[in-house]
Parts: C-alpha cells; sequence; structure tokens
C-alpha cells in the first residue's frame, strides 16, 4: 500500500438544500456529507461505517460520480472525477463501479439476469451480441452462479444470489474501484459470510480496490484492510483495521465498539458496554465545535469551542478527530 | 471456497431448457390463460366486437325499416324485444347500436391512454418544473366533472346535431388526467428503483434508461386503466347519449335508444331493457376484462 493511491477523496463536502427556500423562510442546509478526506491505495479495501444518516452513502455516491460534491475535489489517478468531460466521465464509468445495498431493487425486474449483467457492455458498445453473451457468461462463473440461468429473471434468484448478480454487473466493465454500499446488509448472516467471501477472492483475482460501507462493525473487520468511522457527515477516526477495532481513540468508536457483542459466548464481557444518551443530532443543524460532543462523556468547553481536526495519534496512519483523544485510549478486546 | 460451489444459483438442475424465457408479460399471459373469468369476458367481447363489425350477421331486420303501424309492438316471432314507438325493431337497432358505442368506447380510451400516458410519464420522468406545470394542467382539467364537461363541450360545439367526433373529442379532453396522474405515479415510481441508479452508473443515457427500464416497469398500471376505461366512457357515451346531447339519428346508440322509451317504460319494457341489456353486458364484460388483467398484472398479489 506504499504505491500512490488510486482514489483520493480531499476536503469533500456536500450541502442538501432542505426546507423551504422560496418565498418565505431561510434556506436551511443539510450538511450530509462535511470536509472529508482519504485517500484509497491499489487492492486495498477501506471500510466505512458509521450509523444511518451520517452521510456514508451519500459519500459512496459521490465516489462513482452520481452525486457532485459541494465543495472539495475526488480524484481518480490524479483526475478530479468532477470536472471530467461527457465522454471523459463515460471512460470513468468503466473505471469506478458501484455495487447497491438492495438486491431486490438494485435489478430491474423486467429484465433477464443475463440482459443485466450485459448492459453495462451494451451500454459502452463493447463486442457484438454474441460476444456479449460469451462475456456475461464468463461473468456468471466468475461470481459463482450458473451460465445457463442468464435467461431467468431476477425473481427467480434467492438475495445472495441477486446481490451475486449486482457484482457482476459492477464488474462487466472491468473496473479498477468498488464502491460497495451496503451490499450485504440485506442479507441473512450466513449468506452474508458467502458474498464476503466472494467479494475477497475477487479482490485477488482482479486486483480491485474496495471502498465498503457498512454499519455493521463485524462485516466492516472482515473484508477491510483499513477503517474510516463516520459520524454526522464526519470522518472521526481512520486507521488500519486491527489499530482501529484494536486501540480505538475516539469516544464514540470506542462506544461503537463496545456495544458490538463478543466474538466468543462463553467469554464474558471484559469491557463495560458505553451507553451513548440521545440520538445523533439533526445534520441540519450540527451542533458546533466537535459534531459528538452533545453525546460525548468527555466533552468539555473546547469541544463546543473548536472542532477537532483529524490528527494522527502514536500509531501510524492512525487518526482521530478529538481533542481528548491520547487520553481516551483503550484496550477493546475484539 | 468451498461454500461457493455450494451456493452457486444449482436451484434448479442443469440442463434445462436453455431459451425458455419466463418473463413477465409471459407470466401475465399464463396467469390470464387460467382465468375463467378472462374467457368468459373475452367471449362476451368477441361477440359484441362481432356485432360492431357486421350486425347484420347477427340482425335479421333492417333496424331503418321501421313500420308505424306496429309500434310498441310486443315481443314475438322475428322481434325479440318488440318494436319501439316508430314500429322499429328492437333487437336489431340494439345490434347496429354495438357500432357507435364501442367504436366511441375504444377510441376514446385510446386517446386518453395516449394523451395521458405521454404527459403523465413527461411529468413523472423529467420532474422539476415540467411536472409542476404539466400537473397542474392536468389538476385543472381533473377538477372539472368529465360529464359535466363533457355536457358543457357538447352544448356549445354539438348545435348542428352531435356527429361521432364531437362526442368522442369531448369524452377525451376530459378523461385523460385520470389516465396521467396515474402514468406519473408509476413512472415515479420507476424512476425511484435502485436499478436507476446502477444504470445511471454504468453509464447509461436518460433516453436508453427511459425506453429500457421506466416504460417496461410502468406500463402495467396504464394497461389497466386504459382496459377498464373502455368500459367507462361507453357507458358515458351512453349517459350522454341519453341526455340528448350525445349522438343523435341516424346514428343508432344504446344510450339514445334508453332515451326515446324511458317515456312509455311502464307501457312498454322492451324498447328500453333490449339497449340496456346490451350496454350493461358490455360494459360489465369490459370492467371484468381491466379487473381479470389488473389481477393478472399486479405483482403483489402474484409474486
Amino acid at each position: 500500500m506504499c504505491s500512490p493511491p488510486i482514489l483520493e477523496v480531499t476536503d469533500v463536502t456536500r450541502h442538501y438544500a432542505s426546507g423551504r427556500r422560496w418565498p418565505l423562510g431561510s434556506a436551511s442546509r443539510v450538511h450530509a456529507v462535511d470536509k472529508v478526506s482519504f485517500t484509497l491505495g491499489e487492492r486495498e479495501t477501506l471500510g466505512l461505517v458509521g450509523e444511518s444518516g451520517c452521510g456514508k452513502s451519500t459519500l459512496g455516491r459521490m465516489l462513482v460520480a452520481l452525486d457532485r460534491p459541494t465543495s472539495g475535489t475526488i480524484r481518480y489517478r490524479g483526475e478530479d472525477i468532477h470536472r471530467l468531460s461527457r465522454a471523459g466521465l463515460k471512460a470513468l464509468r468503466r473505471k469506478i463501479q458501484i455495487v447497491l445495498q438492495d438486491p431486490y431493487t438494485s435489478l430491474d425486474p423486467r429484465m433477464t439476469v443475463g440482459d443485466i449483467v450485459a448492459e453495462p457492455l451494451a451500454v459502452h458498445g463493447e463486442g457484438t451480441p454474441a460476444e456479449r453473451r460469451n462475456r456475461t457468461r464468463e461473468l456468471f462463473e466468475l461470481i459463482g452462479l450458473n451460465p445457463d440461468h442468464v435467461n431467468r429473471y431476477p425473481h427467480e434468484f434467492s438475495g445472495g444470489q441477486r446481490q451475486r448478480i449486482g457484482i457482476a454487473r459492477a464488474l462487466a466493465l472491468g473496473p479498477e474501484i468498488v464502491v460497495c454500499d451496503e451490499p450485504v446488509s440485506a442479507l441473512d448472516v450466513s449468506v452474508q459470510a458467502q458474498v464476503l467471501n466472494l467479494l475477497a477472492d475477487l479482490q485477488e483475482q482482479l486486483n480491485l480496490s474496495y471502498v465498503f460501507i457498512a454499519h455493521d462493525l463485524t462485516v466492516v473487520r472482515q473484508i477491510s484492510h483499513r477503517v474510516a468511522v463516520m459520524y454526522l457527515g464526519k470522518v472521526i477516526e481512520v486507521g488500519p483495521e486491527g489499530v482501529v477495532y484494536g486501540q480505538p481513540r475516539h469516544p464514540y468508536t470506542q462506544a461503537l465498539l463496545s456495544s458490538a457483542p463478543p466474538t466468543d459466548p462463553d467469554m464474558a464481557r471484559e469491557q463495560e458496554v458505553i451507553m451513548l444518551n440521545g440520538d445523533p443530532p439533526s445534520p441540519a443543524e450540527p451542533p458546533s465545535g466537535c459534531r459528538f460532543r452533545t453525546r460525548c462523556w468527555k466533552a468539555e468547553e473546547v469541544c463546543a469551542v473548536h472542532e477537532p481536526a483529524l490528527v494522527e495519534g502514536a500509531a501510524s496512519g492512525h487518526l482521530t478527530a478529538c481533542h481528548f483523544a491520547p487520553a481516551a485510549s483503550v484496550q477493546v478486546d475484539g | 471456497m468451498p461454500e461457493l460451489a455450494s451456493a452457486a444459483g444449482v436451484v434448479e438442475r442443469r440442463g434445462a431448457p436453455q431459451r425458455k424465457r419466463r418473463g413477465h408479460w409471459q407470466a401475465v399471459r399464463r396467469r390470464l390463460s387460467r382465468s375463467p373469468l378472462f374467457y368468459l369476458s373475452a367471449a362476451l367481447l368477441v361477440v359484441m366486437v362481432g356485432m360492431a363489425a357486421a350486425p347484420s350477421l347477427f340482425a335479421m331486420a333492417d333496424p331503418y325499416d321501421c313500420d308505424l303501424g306496429r309500434t310498441l309492438a310486443d315481443a314475438g316471432a322475428g322481434q325479440w324485444f318488440g318494436r319501439d314507438l316508430q314500429g322499429c325493431d328492437v333487437f336489431s337497432r340494439s345490434v347496429y347500436g354495438a357500432r357507435a358505442s364501442l367504436g366511441i368506447g375504444i377510441a376514446v380510451s385510446l386517446l386518453t391512454g395516449l394523451l395521458g400516458g405521454v404527459v403523465g410519464a413527461a411529468a413523472g420522468y423529467f420532474g422539476g418544473w415540467v411536472d409542476a406545470v404539466l400537473s397542474r394542467i392536468t389538476e385543472i382539467f381533473l377538477a372539472i366533472p368529465l360529464l359535466l364537461g363533457a355536457s358543457v363541450l357538447l352544448t356549445l360545439f354539438g348545435t348542428s346535431g352531435s356527429g361521432t367526433w364531437t362526442v368522442i373529442i369531448a369524452l377525451s379532453v376530459h378523461g385523460w388526467p385520470q389516465v396521467a396522474r396515474i402514468t406519473r405515479s408509476s413512472v415515479m415510481e420507476a424512476k425511484q428503483q435502485d436499478y436507476m441508479l446502477a444504470a445511471a452508473a454504468v453509464g447509461c443515457s436518460r433516453l436508453r434508461a427511459l425506453v429500457r427500464h421506466v416504460v417496461p416497469n410502468s406500463l402495467g398500471p396504464w394497461l389497466v386503466v386504459v382496459t377498464t376505461n373502455l368500459g367507462v366512457f361507453i357507458t358515458y357515451e351512453s349517459i350522454i347519449s341519453m341526455l340528448g346531447i350525445g349522438l343523435r339519428p341516424p346514428t343508432i346508440s344504446w344510450g339514445q335508444m334508453i332515451h326515446d322509451a324511458q317515456a312509455r317504460f311502464l307501457e312498454a319494457p322492451w324498447p328500453l331493457l333490449g339497449p340496456a341489456l346490451f350496454l350493461s353486458v358490455t360494459v360489465l364484460a369490459f370492467i371484468l376484462l381491466g379487473d381479470v388483467v389488473r389481477d393478472a398484472i399486479d405483482p403483489r398479489i402474484h409474486s
């Protein structure tokens, strides 16, 4: 992971205007994503965790150029993906793809699964119809589905199989980066493992880089090399998987991890569950200073005044945005 | 990864016929073919359409061959529903009335289906100000009751005796908003699905997304409302003609026959009951068909 990053996200912000703008009332702005920066290396998986509504899906959509950031840049191999020409954007679609969360609504029920997987090829005018059919069969084999089933319809498949079809569609154009937006959260736990293994396998085979968005800590841990934790539109902690899970430094990450059930049911919990009070504040009116301060047990006056920057701690590559981070290091048994 | 192999979609045995496509519309057709009501309504409609196309095959007597001497004659041999005030054969006139009623029903359904479909699809697909403008126009038309609006149009423009086209246009002008609303909502629903997001992510153009994804996914409700409307508009045509502002002689229509017969209903019920029976059966058949089609299409009932 020492090679230059394949994807560079710098200060990406996405605000949505909400409420009445005309003729009365002031424009309230929802800060869905606020000054998020990270990099993605080649063949790396970056896990993006956070509770629902923290802006992780919005971020995912901006990464595949389905949404534009209000400010900030997303660079793919040094090129700003939101300043591309029409043709440039279409070419980019070959390189960055997305796997969506819901395998039931992400496949067009009126199309055969073969046509669904072949659609990217058809859109990009790749090959003759016969060649596209062959490629589709190859993709089916790659994701572990019977190629003879290309003429079936989505409703004839199970959730896990549908998600595989979604993955095949994302892989059709031979991308380098795949953004997985909660690809397994709609699936049964046993099927989750299969799909996660498939994703890991494909990464090996095809040298893929993943941005893996999820709210499930265990799932993210299983697949990620590095993990970024988001809260209310901000990345509050980022670092290698082992470090973030082993020595979380941000109080929010600590609380999240402490709430995850222990891996070994026979083993008693070694540390207390940290209970957070209240709900996350509305992203339309985020608290001043540190966004987590309203629910943080360590919050002091400084937290309301100064927004903590994402700074590197003791371990290299482990960044935390908390004024009290160094003191907050807690050993957590994952 | 051994669990991969076992999870690899081997739900059904291999070697199943490869080109067997079990698409949505195939499934709809299969469900239709299993429904007895579909055959019943289809059979009734075949008879009705046959009457409209070739009435002389169904009626022995000439509907214009009237004999005033036999005014309000009772039903009997050769004149199943008797004769009306003018001495015309009620059964023959009812058979010949099918053409005007069916023709107007089909024409109005198609016109409103086309206009409402295009307006609704545009509003739903493009959204924003296109939707705002088109939806307001739709609501203005929707606010005027169909029967009242059509009556006003017909009394204004149909003074010289209403032609078939005047009636078709009067009904269409007020009939399309309902189709537009239904189409708009089903297009909006299709547009919001994740597969549209996936299509955009692979670089699908807006036009391609419309043709390949939105239209096939929002066709069902449109088809149902257009089918049901066939019966509805036949009823409206009859009401308008019964009120005396719709079709006029020499065109024969059921509504007009009912209008002419109502004054002497107690004396001679058949001149009214005859066309009413034809009207009821036809409308029932179309509405049944609409119901059966809806049941066959609606994925919430058959998933």
